[in-house]
């Protein structure tokens, strides 16, 4: 039992942080610690660089243009990229979408979008949630009727984020109706160009816009797009359980981001002394570090079990649930930290206000999502009692 | 990077369990409570003879040299069983402040190794709460020998000690870092008074008075916190482990009993009020044991990487032991109040672990102003 790493390892360390060192501007770093998401085309631009380095796709086989990383290597670039400022990427593709393709998609969808999803040319959103159907996802009742070559999409999806920006939404539609409403669902990959299909924007209480509806109107798409085989879509996001954990481990290490932002907001004088010298403020903060070397530790323990091929059973559903409460606990510390100025979100005409003003507010409001999306922590229960208690 | 024990660790740590299960597992433990000091004695006797005394002290002094992982194999199966030996005083905290410091201290610690001595060790006094570098107890050289008077309040485990550790005031002034050293006492010297004290837990302790008794210098003189502050780490984080096993054993026994019990016709445990509270509980296991690998594996580290570990592992497993006992007894309901179950059992040693050396809001300070 040891904490160290290898040689090799601590090499390659190096190499990431020399790596970081060079791609991650300055600019990024507010946002970034406060758990947003950068503009569109600086992602891209940050997939980019990671594409050209050949680190495009941290968890995929390298069969499919990924790093064929061990968890090990995927702790040690994350944990670099979390030091160095750098976001996560955006994982509709890389997490979602991507590693279905390459389970159970035809030879034809790989060879057209896998490298897209690498290189950034393509931006996937997830057409799942609608208007009926959040946690219960199984009662959605977008369909799918076959004619011809073509399917034939109609209904509403929401909650489907970045639709605006993407070139291509994944889609889970309803082909036939059978007893169990899991069956005859099936999943689609649409070319957001396809006439009928209207994208409308959802305002967020963080006034950043991230989320939408989208409308579905007579859109035909391709049988050739149908992925795997029809009515069988809902079991292929089987494929994404077992990897979910490495995603939940990711935004896990990347806490410690969230956590400096505050402590530097804390620098703030009260009276001439740092805030975070202050005892209430200080045994607040020390609370919070401390939660995060418990949720640190989860991880690597998680990515442990992940390198020895063995189930880490329920421990990604408990990182992720733990990681949306810790990182909601910092952007409140965080906005305490701001103080009296907490109250100003963003500069009028005449105003001399930092470019990175409204950040903090937007993350601590961002941050409410991340208990509800991805399966919210009552779902995370759930699935918690079952699978590990066999309540 | 890896987590797993050792062949020879796991085995340890099987052993201890074999052997938990067999002398003080929850049916039989009321009845061992009616003799406690005897059955204390007789463990202490069979875990002498199977090598467990002697597990963290050093080969050159009469013991098996064994690491913080070692320790902590060996904690989980206390801790399971709930095994209410003077273990973490006797062989890992006084191992700790006594190896290395000359002739008196081995022969100690081979008796300790070998079941003949137990020994205790008195930091606290009136007033200085916690804090180890509060030290007023005085010690005077005379003729030579050095005479200690004053007051220790509180000596964990200090019950059956045939020896006492101490620290004491050699130079400078009461909360002063340098100025303190460490002093050996037999339980029997002139002018040494001991009042016991039962524990809610099994575990007996003490306080001290002193009245010029005859004492052993032991250490450096003067520069004895360092030493001390770094065995007290060691003797934390060995309870933070037998704390994580009492969590894990309290929830697998109220997982047990929310399939069981029925009410309104069916299982509570179909309730889904209650599953979420059991998940809750199996979380902070998980955090626990978390912080427990994090503790252990930083045990010999630098101090300030040492210290922000131990301290972090003691404030979390501290709220979330407390959090998993406390609601394991809820979740029992009124049985879980009662003596014969051994959830109350959890329930008043992880109370009585989050006290030892100082509760969970306590090392939160320290693990903030550590530098």
């Amino acid at each position: 039992m040891n904490l160290e790493f290898t040689n090799e390892e601590l090499a390659f360390q190096e190499e990431v942080r020399s790596f970081f060192a060079e791609v991650v501007p300055k600019e990024w770093l507010t946002r970034v610690r406060a758990g947003l998401r950068l503009e569109p085309k600086e992602l891209i631009a940050y997939q980019k660089a990671l594409a050209e380095r050949g680190w495009g796709a941290p968890n995929w086989p390298k069969e499919f243009g990924g790093t064929g990383w061990g968890p090990t290597q995927i702790y040690i670039f994350e944990s670099e990229a979390t030091r160095a400022g750098a976001p996560i990427q955006f994982h509709q593709g890389l997490e979602l979408i991507g590693p279905i393709i390459f389970t159970y998609g035809s030879d034809e969808q790989k060879k057209r979008f896998l490298p897209g999803i690498i290189n950034a040319d393509d931006w996937w959103c997830q057409g799942y949630s609608e208007p009926g159907a959040g946690s219960d996802l199984a009662s959605l009742k977008t369909t799918a009727a076959k004619d011809g070559d073509e399917y034939v999409l109609n209904g509403q999806k929401m909650w489907t984020s970045y639709a605006h920006v993407a070139s291509h939404m994944f889609v889970l539609a309803r082909t036939s109706n059978e007893e169990k409403r899991q069956q005859g669902i099936s999943l689609l990959l649409v070319d957001m160009k396809t006439p009928g299909i209207q994208v409308k924007p959802i305002d967020t209480m963080d006034e950043k816009h991230h989320t939408n509806e989208v409308f579905l109107d007579d859109v035909r798409v391709p049988v050739n797009n149908l992925v795997g085989e029809e009515g069988r879509g809902w079991g292929y996001g089987k494929v994404l359980l077992d990897r979910e954990r490495m995603v939940s481990a990711a935004n896990a290490i990347h806490i410690q981001q969230v956590i400096d932002g505050a402590r530097a907001a804390a620098e703030r004088l009260i009276a001439g002394v740092p805030l975070y010298k202050t005892p209430t403020f200080s045994s607040k903060f020390a609370q919070l570090e401390i939660e995060a070397t418990a949720l640190k530790t989860m991880v690597l323990r998680l990515m442990a079990d992940a390198a020895a091929g063995v189930d880490s059973g329920p421990r990604g559903s408990m990182v992720k649930l733990r990681w949306s409460e810790l990182y909601q606990s910092a952007m409140g510390l965080w906005l305490e930290a701001l103080g009296p100025e907490a109250a100003h979100f963003r500069g009028l005409e005449n105003t001399q206000a930092p470019s990175d003003m409204p950040y903090a507010m937007q993350g601590a409001l961002y941050s409410r999502v991340t208990s509800i999306y991805g399966g919210s922590s009552e779902i995370q229960r759930n699935i918690i009692a079952r699978r590990a208690l066999g309540l | 990077m890896n987590f797993d024990y050792s062949g020879e660790q796991q085995m340890l740590l099987d052993s201890v369990l074999r052997y938990g299960l067999d002398n003080w597992s929850a049916d039989k433990r009321l009845a061992c409570l009616k003799d406690l000091p005897s059955n204390v004695t007789k463990s202490w006797a069979e875990m002498a003879d199977l090598g467990w005394l002697m597990l963290s002290i050093p080969e050159e002094e009469g013991g098996l040299g064994g690491t913080p992982v070692d320790v902590m194999a060996l904690m989980e199966g206390i801790g399971r069983h709930l095994i209410p030996v003077p273990y973490v005083t006797s062989c890992v905290l006084v191992p700790a402040l006594l190896s290395g410091t000359g002739e008196t201290a081995t022969e100690i610690l081979e008796g300790i190794g070998l079941g003949n001595i137990r020994a205790a060790a008195g930091f606290l006094e009136s007033e200085g709460g916690f804090d180890l570098n509060y030290v007023g107890l005085s010690a005077e050289l005379s003729d030579n020998r050095w005479l200690l008077s004053g007051e220790k309040v509180h000596v964990e485990d200090g019950g059956d000690a045939d020896w006492y550790v101490v620290s004491a005031r050699t130079a400078g002034s009461i909360m002063d870092s340098d100025g303190i050293s460490l002093f050996l006492i037999s339980a029997n010297s002139p002018g040494l008074k001991v009042e016991n004290f039962r524990a809610v837990d099994g575990h007996t302790h003490s306080r001290l008075r002193l009245d010029n008794v005859n004492a052993t210098l032991v250490g450096e003189k003067d520069q004895a916190l360092m030493r001390i502050e770094s065995a007290v780490d060691r003797a934390i984080t060995a309870h933070v482990a037998e704390a994580v096993a009492s969590m894990e054993m309290a929830n697998a026994v109220t997982l047990d009993y929310l399939g069981t019990r029925r009410q309104f016709g069916v299982s509570i445990g179909s309730f889904q009020v209650l599953q979420h509270r059991a998940v809750d509980m199996a979380i902070a296991a998980e955090e626990a044991r978390s912080m427990m690998l994090h503790a252990t594996l930083n045990l010999n580290a630098d101090p300030v990487t040492r210290k922000r570990a131990v301290s972090a592992a003691k404030t979390r497993v501290g709220q979330t032991g407390l959090y998993v006992a406390k609601q394991a007894v809820q979740l029992h309901g009124g049985v879980g109040t009662c003596d014969e179950l051994i959830i109350s059992h959890h329930l008043k040693r992880q109370m009585m672990l989050d006290t030892a050396y100082g509760q969970a809001d306590y090392h939160r300070t320290r693990f903030a102003n550590v530098s």
